[in-house]
């Protein structure tokens, strides 16, 4: 009976005290890393809106919505969130598709070598990206493949693959067999059981995969700067680069604009992802 | 139709599109580029076409390149000081200052940490490049104690680099880390506390050992994503001044795509390749472990 012992109480005391004054510090310190970070972020938000933006942050002497009605009125602006949105969306959808098809039987069914297949899936998601795209970029050219978006995101659709039948099958891992064997004995095939069974009920982890596939590739540089030659198919990474590049000293306030408008849609979309995972983070469900 | 063959067909017919595809784009130009490596190639020009089997050149050429065995040093630095270091022991503090915060402040720390994670690359280069500027931010605020304006991107390119990385990355740890410190028992805090441990006994004999698993996966994984990263740097210094920032997969892009040279800017791809692999398999027995 610990408690009853005196000297442990005033210890177990002052060791809740001692952890009290530490939280004080701990609560200073947070708030000081708290500004660390948005302070940068701060600068982007603040100069999108004025009409003379320099490089440090100031709040606006001249606030204007110019820059955003120059960044929106701009066609080629346009088109370039539009390429950026055709990638992302026709991948996510793709990798949605495939990975539940292929998370199905992953899932279901006694296949032998299936550890083996899981584990390669697995090695894959680590491999650097970057160290196949020169290859990748030859391959294409030889295939005469370059410079097309639908060649690009076949290429995406690939790389994320791994990951999201890793996560697609512990969503499937969790939705209980006899729901579907219930179907089965009305007669229901295969896909209709996914169909009608499945797809309702791993609909959070469906959402999950999308909306990281999607963002993964909204923000991605490397793959379309290697893969996509002329202007009229660039996406907004690509677009901003050259922009940032080109007139970087020029009109700060344009490309501050740009940027906020090219990244407000994955910031949004990843805090409505949070509120589909249950158990926080864990690497999206592929590490449980 | 036989149970069986319903399930062989399914098996096949849903897992093969998946399978295809990652062969086709994933492995196909993987195994052709251990071929170029061995080549001398070219991007344009004579050969690109009638180019020749070199055996080894690219690779004994490679470890003879001033200029690479500089990328590896700057790899090796980077990765070091942004990621393996940075990263992960700011991640750690923040999540364990955060542990027994109220919800308000938690939720606020961890957005702001996650705007590092959530901003594109290139965004991030695009902030850091104003931050980082002689009238940037950095310089206006050291104005304020009277330092003088450094050209921080000039004279301290890679310290630029690190600082951004560790802006972007720490989001990733954080999270690790978090959801590792969760799962340490309050007892065993407790126990040590009353045993007479003073804070950083506690953290080395007790909460270190105890979310060891986590430190060796996260440490691989941060390695990864840091390993391949081009945008980020590519974007803000273009891997200068001189060769100061030049990286491995900035020098491969440079060799490969300004200098034509495809065969070497191959090989140099393997040699990433081999050691993504080589990390990759230890992250496969490290996730194994802690299965």
């Amino acid at each position: 009976m610990g408690q009853s012992i005196p000297e442990i109480t005033t210890k177990r005391r002052s060791f809740y005290i001692k952890r009290l004054l530490r939280n004080k510090g701990a609560n200073v310190s947070l708030i000081f890393v708290m500004v660390l970070f948005i302070w940068p972020m701060l600068w982007l938000v603040f100069a999108s809106f004025d009409a003379n933006a320099p490089l440090r942050v100031r709040i606006p002497e001249k606030f204007t919505l110019d820059n955003y009605r120059e960044v929106l009125t701009n066609g080629s602006n346009y088109r370039s969130f539009l390429n950026s949105f055709i990638l992302s969306f026709s991948q996510a959808t793709l990798v949605v598709i495939l990975s539940i098809l292929a998370s199905y039987p992953l899932s279901r069914y006694n296949i032998k070598g299936k550890g083996t297949l899981m584990y390669s899936l697995l090695f894959l998601t680590g491999l650097p990206i970057t160290a196949i795209m020169v290859p990748v970029y030859m391959v294409f050219f030889e295939l005469k493949i370059i410079n097309s978006l639908i060649s690009t995101t076949l290429f995406l659709v690939s790389t994320a693959l791994p990951y999201s039948i890793w996560m697609m099958k512990n969503f499937l891992d969790d939705v209980p067999i006899t729901l579907e064997e219930a179907a089965w004995i009305d007669g229901a095939s295969t896909l209709q059981t996914i169909r009608h069974i499945i797809l309702p009920a791993i609909l959070p982890g469906l959402l999950v995969v999308f909306i990281f596939t999607f963002s993964g590739s909204w923000g991605n540089f490397f793959v379309p700067f290697i893969l996509i030659s002329s202007v009229e198919k660039m996406p907004a990474s690509v677009a901003i680069y050259q922009f940032f590049g080109a007139y970087g000293t020029v009109q700060f306030g344009q490309l501050a604009a740009f940027s906020l408008l090219y990244t407000l849609p994955i910031a949004g979309l990843y805090i409505l992802s949070q509120r589909f995972m249950s158990n926080g983070f864990s690497l999206g469900g592929s590490i449980k | 139709m036989d149970k069986k063959i319903i399930q062989n067909i399914n098996i096949i017919g849903f897992l093969s599109p998946a399978l295809i595809l990652i062969v086709l784009f994933y492995f196909a130009p993987s195994i052709m580029a251990l071929v170029y490596s061995f080549t001398d190639k070219t991007l344009i020009g004579v050969k690109s076409q009638n180019f020749g089997f070199v055996g080894l050149s690219n690779y004994t050429k490679m470890f003879s390149d001033p200029r690479y065995i500089k990328s590896l040093i700057n790899t090796a630095v980077f990765l070091l000081f942004s990621a393996v270091l940075g990263q992960q022991i700011l991640g750690f503090t923040i999540a364990r200052f955060m542990e027994k915060q109220g919800k308000t402040l938690q939720r606020l720390v961890g957005t702001s940490v996650l705007l590092g994670w959530v901003t594109p690359e290139v965004v991030v280069a695009f902030v850091f490049f104003a931050f980082f500027n002689t009238t940037g931010s950095l310089n206006n605020l050291l104005g304020v104690f009277g330092i003088k304006p450094i050209a921080w991107l000039f004279d301290y390119g890679m310290l630029a680099v690190i600082l951004a990385n560790i802006w972007r990355g720490t989001a990733f740890s954080m999270l690790m880390y978090q959801s590792a410190l969760a799962n340490v028992p309050d007892d065993s805090i407790e126990a040590a506390w009353l045993d007479g441990a003073n804070s950083w006994q506690l953290l080395f004999k007790i909460i270190l050992p105890i979310i060891k698993g986590t430190i060796v996966t996260n440490t691989i994984l941060v390695t990864l994503q840091t390993i391949g990263l081009f945008g980020l740097i590519f974007a803000l210094t273009g891997g200068g001044p001189g060769y100061d920032t030049t990286t491995v997969p900035i020098y491969m892009y440079q060799k490969s795509f300004i200098s034509y040279q495809l065969g070497y800017g191959t090989a140099m791809a393997i040699v990433l390749l081999i050691f993504g692999i080589l990390l990759s398999a230890l992250y496969m027995k490290s996730f194994k472990h802690e299965m």
